[in-house]
């Protein structure tokens, strides 16, 4: 499917401005101590990083970063043409106790924070789950919300949203992308996205 | 390079592409070894069929550690006191188990081409996992982790192979995948244990062993396999194992950052003495442990995609 850009949502700027607030709003609400941030694979690990270091500055305490692989959790297995890559899990501290802020990039049916949160599990009992997304984009199909969120982007089904970081994909930026005109696919939710850009496809 | 086959039944068959992917997988599967609880749930509800016409510990152990960590149900079949014993043809077993509508059955035989038989009639995802002298391709891949792990990359490596080449399905799975890899192998044993036609699988023979290990990043030692020697291809077990034989005056002239493998079970003091199986070169152990990621990558990739 040929996608072209239809608006731009955020820029470098406001991108970072989010993080920022999100990692104020993190610290507000849970304080510094006994707190994890764990970002899912692959922008939500990036993001992690970042909002640790705008902890850091606001705190002078950077929070343990880990990084959560959900392939093996998803639902859809065996239903997709293809099989997903599976990444390598790495939290490397105890979970126990924690409160352990999730992170990804764009918020959509939920069913990777279902997953994530059964990984999370499996790996130890954290005290509280919370959640944070650069975008939710809404069509949730199940009863899973964000803590902290970064942009509220109303969208429909067709279309995509792709959250660029300049360590994946070169520039810091978030645009909405719909079908070119005459393509036949209507729904983006089953459509698979190019690589480079970003999915919000996936569950 | 997604994986889109139904069964993996040789090395021969599968591409440098595939090879990789399945050794990234695996590099991931890793980690949940780490975990207190060792278990995803990723093959829930899916079912796997160990069926094994020939003896194996480790193989089977580790097929079926890797099944149950990745929530598969796993069940064990062996021909000993099965229905095998009454007449029942290989192809006739084989096609009861699928009525019984299993996602992947892991078959072990001793004629080779067994596997790949049931690759064509089954419907379901086969894995061969070693038919008679002709491939193992799940301990090739282990072996490919297990030096990759340890070396940082494959291509352009020095793999020495020795002993009994002939009657060895690993060595043919690990030629197969180490030549598409990038990597030289020189296999070397006594002539009768070296198949004429080897060359045509782009290795170098050797017929001395300090020659043929003193530029080696890693040595292969293969077990001397007694089950499959009916025809006087060695004088004696002695002899053999002071000709070609693995022991620390020999491993002096090797490189100092050369791995030692060993596919196992061990014939300490035949092909490898118990110095050399335990010293700080030896991968033997981290060969198993890596033999499950392998497994875990395997099923992973054959009963949880479409083609399952």
């Amino acid at each position: 499917m040929s996608t072209r850009e239809k608006a731009e949502v955020l820029d470098q700027a406001g991108l970072d401005r989010a993080l920022t607030r999100i990692g104020h709003e993190i610290v507000e609400q849970a304080g510094g101590a006994d707190l994890a941030l764990v970002g899912i694979k692959t922008r939500g690990e990036t993001l992690a990083a970042r909002i640790a270091q705008k902890i850091a500055s606001i705190e002078g305490k950077r929070p343990a970063v880990g990084a959560l692989d959900i392939t093996l959790y998803r639902d859809d297995l065996g239903t997709r043409a293809e099989q997903p890559q599976v990444r390598s899990t790495e939290i490397p501290f105890p979970l126990k106790g924690l409160t352990v802020v999730l992170v990804d990039d764009v918020l959509f049916t939920g069913r990777t924070i279902r997953a994530a949160m059964d990984a999370l599990m499996d790996l130890g009992r954290p005290r509280v789950i919370r959640l944070a997304v650069l975008v939710d984009r809404g069509h949730r199909e199940l009863p899973i919300r964000p803590d902290y969120v970064g942009k509220n982007l109303p969208t429909s089904r067709r279309e995509t949203v792709a959250v660029m970081l300049t360590e994946h994909d070169g520039q810091d930026r978030v645009v909405i992308q719909e079908p070119e005109e005459g393509d036949p696919s209507l729904d983006g939710a089953t459509t698979p996205t190019p690589r480079r850009t970003i999915k919000k496809g996936r569950a | 390079m997604a994986w889109m086959r139904k069964d993996l039944v040789s090395m021969q068959d599968i591409e440098a592409g595939e090879i990789a992917d399945l050794l990234d997988t695996a590099e991931s599967m890793k980690e949940i070894a780490t975990r207190e609880i060792k278990k995803v749930p990723t093959l829930r509800g899916k079912t796997v069929v160990n069926l094994f016409y020939e003896s194996s510990t480790r193989t089977r152990t580790s097929f079926e550690i890797a099944g149950k960590w990745l929530s598969a149900d796993v069940i064990n079949f062996s021909a000993s006191g099965s229905s095998a014993e009454k007449g029942e043809s290989f192809l006739d077993t084989a096609r009861n188990i699928e009525a019984m509508s299993p996602d992947v059955v892991v078959v072990r035989h001793k004629a080779a081409g067994g596997p790949a038989l049931l690759a064509k009639h089954l419907r379901c995802s086969v894995v061969n996992a070693g038919d008679g002298a002709h491939e193992h391709p799940t301990q090739a891949l282990l072996d490919l982790l297990t030096i990759r792990e340890k070396k940082g990359h494959l291509e352009g490596l020095n793999v020495t192979i020795v002993g009994d080449i002939t009657h060895s399905r690993v060595a043919r799975s690990n030629i197969h995948g180490m030549r598409k890899m990038g990597m030289t192998v020189t296999v070397a044993g006594p002539p009768t244990l070296i198949p004429p036609a080897c060359q045509e699988m782009g290795v170098k023979v050797s017929h001395r062993l300090e020659e043929a290990i003193a530029h080696a990043d890693v040595i292969m030692m293969l077990r001397l396999q007694h089950e499959r020697m009916t025809g006087g291809f060695i004088p004696s077990l002695r002899e053999y194992s002071r000709v070609w034989g693995l022991g620390l005056d020999r491993l002096q002239h090797c490189r100092p950052d050369v791995l030692i493998m060993h596919p196992g079970p061990v014939n300490r003091g035949v092909e490898i003495s118990p110095e050399v199986a335990d010293s700080q070169y030896s991968v033997i152990l981290d060969q198993v442990t890596n033999g499950v990621a392998v497994r875990m990558a395997v099923l992973f990739l054959l009963a949880g995609s479409k083609a399952a």
